[in-house]
């Protein structure tokens, strides 16, 4: 889906700075929620993908207004939302009764965790078919977005690249996200010319990312 | 300013983040302890000290360097690192005449077992939308100045492929020990926006 995560090569958003000092955790619940958004995509029968994707299906301003751990924090909810674990609106509800306000409780749902066939844990998968592309040889995507997860960022789509290495097959994001099945993909490291990107005046740089053999046509 | 209506008075993302932890204690899913456990392990246990070993041995075993840009998390393994986000670690090398530097521009992918928990610059947005469109003027800003003539090299971290920097060892430090040059390697070298400076 084109949404505020997909942010290769976005214009405004100002320089970077580095806190030499920073802990892990600035404050204690950011690193409550690193563990309750971590244990989310189990406890809501989900997965990695889903989570991305919740990520994604936050509002904008809710994905950036709370930072990197807000965000998780509010995709953990998201999903148990989702799955039935628990009901809309029950966070917010203890929210507010933990600071002493008289709301009801939402009553709860009836759970509908996703099911499908998973090929083993993680992402990783064998394949037994050749890869369809070879090192070398000159790609390019579809410069078309789709709705739904993917992980072909705009900023690459439809541009041409060349295949630089074979990657470990793995599932296809683009299918677990949505619970369709896995998919399972061989994977490809693509390198493109900044200029190809950016135009004739970019800096001299290549840019490599990795991209499932779907999202992949020959150009050559 | 903000284009999404939110009652004035909703909750803190801090006071949510505690509701959603009573919830799920209250339903018997979660414990507390499982939480603390989770936290500590990042805190203490998993952290770019875990890749400045890996990286002071390949500066001072060879045959372990080309392990380890052979199949990096095989090698990354055999020190005992390894974990979720780090099911295929790829290691790219930096020399005097290529500069490897690692963003994930679609959420804020990072190699955990070996650096830990990425650090709010590499999840920041103007990292994230600016490494890859105009890496030398980011990483400029950022304090690290590389010459005209040397090949720059931007990894996009798409996939579940995690990459990671084998930086320079940096001249002056022949006569270090593995732990002396382990203590030199910073998180920012590994990622690939600094370089390891001798002491």
């Amino acid at each position: 889906m084109d949404g505020i995560h997909d942010m290769g090569g976005k214009h405004g958003w100002g320089s970077v700075t580095i806190d030499p000092d920073e802990p892990v955790f600035r404050t204690r619940w950011q690193g409550r929620a690193f563990a309750l958004g971590a244990m989310s995509m189990g406890l809501s029968g989900t997965n990695l993908d889903a989570f991305r994707h919740g990520l994604e299906r936050l509002h904008p301003t809710e994905y950036l207004n709370d930072g990197y751990y807000g965000r998780w924090m509010k995709c953990a909810e998201l999903l148990l939302v989702d799955s039935g674990v628990l009901p809309p609106g029950a966070v917010e509800a203890r929210a507010r009764q933990l600071r002493g306000e008289d709301v009801p409780t939402p009553e709860p749902v009836t759970e509908k965790k996703p099911s499908y066939e998973r090929g083993g844990s993680g992402s990783l998968r064998e394949l037994d078919s050749e890869p369809a592309f070879a090192v070398g040889q000159q790609v390019t995507t579809s410069s078309i977005g789709k709705s739904g997860h993917t992980r072909l960022p705009s900023y690459v789509r439809g541009r041409r690249g060349v295949v630089i290495a074979h990657r470990p097959p793995a599932v296809l994001p683009d299918a677990t996200a949505h619970f369709t099945g896995e998919d399972p993909q061989h994977v490809y490291t693509v390198e493109y010319e900044s200029t190809e990107l950016w135009g004739p005046d970019a800096e001299p740089a290549t840019v490599r990312i990795d991209h499932f053999e779907s999202y992949m046509e020959d150009a050559s | 300013m903000t284009e999404k209506t939110e009652p004035a008075d909703m909750p803190s993302i801090e006071l949510r983040t505690e509701a959603l932890e009573s919830l799920l204690v209250e339903a018997g899913l979660v414990t507390p302890e499982a939480l603390d456990g989770l936290i500590n392990r990042y805190v203490a246990d998993v952290g770019p000290m875990n890749g400045a070993k890996v990286v002071a041995k390949a500066w001072t075993d060879d045959a372990y360097r080309r392990q380890l840009l052979d199949d990096g998390t095989a090698a990354v393994g055999e020190l005992g690192f390894a974990g979720p986000q780090g099911e295929h670690i790829v290691v790219v090398e930096n020399t005097p005449e290529i500069h490897n530097v690692v963003v994930c521009t679609l959420c804020s992918c990072y190699p955990w077992p070996v650096l830990g928990l990425p650090p709010d610059w590499y999840k920041d947005p103007a990292y994230r939308s600016r490494m890859v469109r105009e890496p030398r003027t980011l990483l400029s800003e950022m304090g690290l100045d590389l010459d005209d003539d040397v090949d720059v090299r931007v990894w996009d971290s798409s996939a579940e492929n995690r990459y990671f920097v084998l930086p320079e060892r940096p001249e002056g430090t022949e006569s270090m020990s593995e732990e002396e040059l382990a203590e030199l390697v910073t998180r920012d070298a590994m990622v690939g926006v600094a370089k390891v400076t001798a002491p």
